[in-house]
């Protein structure tokens, strides 16, 4: 394997796990505030769909970018609506909102199936692109991969150094305590959820724009759900889910780069990798009942009622 | 041309005898993928629309897209067969047992399974011959590449696959002794993404026209976007790269679905397996791209006319196997029973097909 590979690799490995990232990024947030919403599949679709509707009408990507964040947000809406309001069961709801994500986006689909547009184009980033070796690999990507690092940074700061993160893990920890001291936990939640609904629009915009830049129907292909996985993987820390992305990404082409290569392992096995990875880092923090508990946001998954006591 | 005026008498047969027919035949279709694919499965729907045309209210027909291989298969035939369907389709490999199990379980039921190989009385089985078109895919391929090395995406490695990659590299060492051919694996029918990944992976090492047997655009879009060349599978799918499709080899389905029909109207349908290519008009070239040098396009007709005719067939020995074994004598050509059974990658394939 030669230099120029391993940069194709590692190129290609980022771009891979942009998608992941975003829409890990925006899970981890509501999971922070204590709400699971496993509807990242239908709100990445559905972002994927009119994204890519909005920027075929008008011939603007950035439109459909906009568009699709949009989209992606009255999607989650309806999510915290009815959880949050109604009190509906979070993993069913989540569960019927990407089963309506993927139907919903079929149908408003079906008439653009087979039209292509000019995605973003790759923009090489002045002087930061001419590094040897880490400029290729990072700083030769499209306008949405940069925003991608942005927004990881941002939100690790955001998280862990301001008041805001303090509110958020406050909410998904203790939403009674936090509700006593006058933290307005369904405005919090609410917020997270749409975040989550936004980032998980941009994740469907980069597919449907970028990635590939067509829509067909299902395009996502489960990433919605790799990035639940991912946000676990992470233990709900920033940091880990940007590199968790990548090595994600990064595993789910290697097997087709070693192919290529000629070696002989079963990519089944390969393309196992993922969630082999996945499943042992459940174990890993599963084994140690103290730490499990330190790392899940507490509430995750509870409903709260500001009337009843904890 | 045969089979055109075979199509033209059984339909004058079928037009005496379904005049007075009152319930339409109804027909169930079921797609490994979305009927958007633009591949596979749009083909076969629109085969099935083809069927409609032609035989208007006679038929009543049904698709279910998107059914996973497997146990949902099962489900979803037990369904139509159950929904009162008197003839179904099941259109790919992986719905083989599924279709076997449900032919057995309704045997007033009339079945035709895409590219497997197992009959029985009132299953049938139907398939493409591919390699024809990828062994025109493989002499353009050898002509084209500037950097000797051409890539395929496989789908899952099953007889129709390694065929299709051993007529590639026979077509493209024809007209280039230096080719090389990269094999990746995406394992999936159908996921643009995963395709787009595998494409490029190949294009990073050195591959500059791509051929694949997975059914989206996706790996054309990844080619068109890096300059390189790729050849369209199942449909037209040159308006997705106008500058790096250099054909399509397109599926057409609906001559053999309007026989086949014809046939169980007329109670004559029977058990068999039929294998439809050129010649029967059920592949064609679609869309060659006008930007080919001449004498590459010059040698894509010479070499689909020779094919159209019968006069040459790839897979005519000695042809041996890349492990020295000689698995076409000379002057043998592959039956279609020994066609479906292909496990070997031809001499000068360097890899190994996955187990």
């Amino acid at each position: 394997m030669d230099s120029d590979l391993i940069i194709q690799i590692l190129f290609a490995a980022i771009k891979t796990g942009t998608p992941l990232l975003f829409i890990a990024l925006g899970e981890l947030i509501c999971e922070k505030s204590g709400v699971l919403n496993l509807g990242q599949e239908g709100m990445m679709l559905m972002g994927a769909v009119v994204g890519f509707l909005a920027a075929y009408s008008t011939g603007n990507a950035g439109l459909g970018v906009i568009a699709a964040i949009i989209m992606g947000s009255i999607m989650s809406l309806i999510f915290a609506f009815l959880v949050l309001h109604v009190g509906a069961n979070q993993v069913a709801t989540g569960l019927a909102l990407t089963i309506f994500g993927t139907g919903l986006s079929a149908f408003v689909g079906s008439s653009v199936v087979g039209q292509t547009i000019e995605g973003f184009k790759p923009i090489a980033l002045p002087l930061l692109s001419d590094i040897p070796f880490i400029g290729r690999i990072l700083f030769q990507h499209d306008i949405l991969v940069y925003s991608s690092f942005m927004m990881a940074f941002i939100l690790m700061f955001v998280v862990n150094k301001t008041r805001i993160g303090l509110t958020l893990k406050a909410v998904g920890e203790n939403p009674h305590a936090a509700n006593a001291i006058g933290i307005k936990v369904l405005r919090v939640r609410y917020l997270a959820v749409m975040f989550g609904g936004v980032m998980a629009g941009l994740s469907g915009a980069y597919m449907s724009l970028v990635y590939t830049p067509m829509w067909v129907e299902n395009m996502t292909a489960g990433r919605g759900w790799i990035a639940l996985a991912l946000v676990v993987f992470a233990s709900w820390r920033v940091g880990r889910i940007m590199l968790g992305a990548y090595l994600f990404g990064l595993a789910s082409i290697m097997h087709l780069v070693l192919q290529g290569l000629g070696w002989s392992i079963s990519p089944n096995l390969l393309a196992m990798l993922p969630y082999v990875a996945t499943v042992v880092v459940m174990v890993i923090i599963s084994a140690d009942k103290f730490k499990e508990k330190l790392l899940a946001p507490r509430s995750l998954g509870k409903p709260f009622d500001p009337r009843q006591m904890a | 041309m045969k089979l055109k005026s075979l199509l033209v008498g059984l339909g004058l047969l079928a037009g005496t005898t379904m005049v007075q027919a009152e319930d339409p035949l109804k027909i169930g279709f079921v797609y490994v993928g979305p009927v958007g694919d633009l591949g596979w499965s749009y083909e076969h729907d629109m085969g099935r629309k083809g069927l409609e045309e032609y035989f208007g209210d006679k038929v009543k027909t049904t698709y279910v897209e998107n059914v996973p291989e497997g146990a949902d298969a099962e489900r979803v035939i037990t369904q139509l067969a159950k929904a009162g369907n008197d003839f179904i389709f099941t259109t790919s490999f992986g719905f083989m047992n599924p279709t076997v199990k449900a032919a057995k379980r309704f045997p007033n039921v009339t079945f035709e399974h895409a590219t497997g190989y197992k009959q029985s009385k009132n299953l049938g089985t139907y398939t493409l011959r591919t390699y024809e078109g990828r062994y025109i895919s493989g002499v353009t391929a050898g002509m084209m590449t500037e950097t000797d090395t051409i890539g395929y995406i496989g789908s899952f490695p099953i007889p129709e696959v390694i065929r299709d990659i051993n007529a590639v590299y026979m077509g493209a060492k024809s007209v280039n002794p230096d080719i090389k051919i990269k094999i990746v694996w995406a394992n999936t029918w159908y996921d643009p993404g995963k395709e787009t990944d595998a494409a490029n992976a190949l294009m990073d090492q050195g591959v500059d026209v791509l051929i694949q047997h997975t059914d989206s655009p996706a790996p054309l879009i990844a080619a068109e976007k890096r300059g390189l060349r790729g050849i369209g599978q199942a449909s037209d799918q040159s308006k997705f790269a106008p500058e790096a499709h250099i054909f399509s080899v397109r599926d057409d389905w609906a001559p053999y679905y309007i026989k086949q029909t014809k046939a169980v109207m007329n109670g004559t349908w029977e058990p068999k397996d039929f294998w439809g290519g050129f010649q029967d008009d059920m592949l064609t070239l679609a869309s060659i791209n006008p930007n080919l040098p001449t004498d590459v396009r010059a040698k894509i007709d010479a070499t689909q006319a020779m094919i159209k005719s019968g006069e040459f067939k790839p897979f005519t020995g000695p042809i041996k196997d890349n492990k020295g074994n000689l698995v076409v004598p000379e002057g043998h050509t592959l039956t279609d029973v020994e066609l479906a059974q292909v496990s070997w990658y031809v001499e000068g394939i360097t890899d190994e097909i996955p187990r």
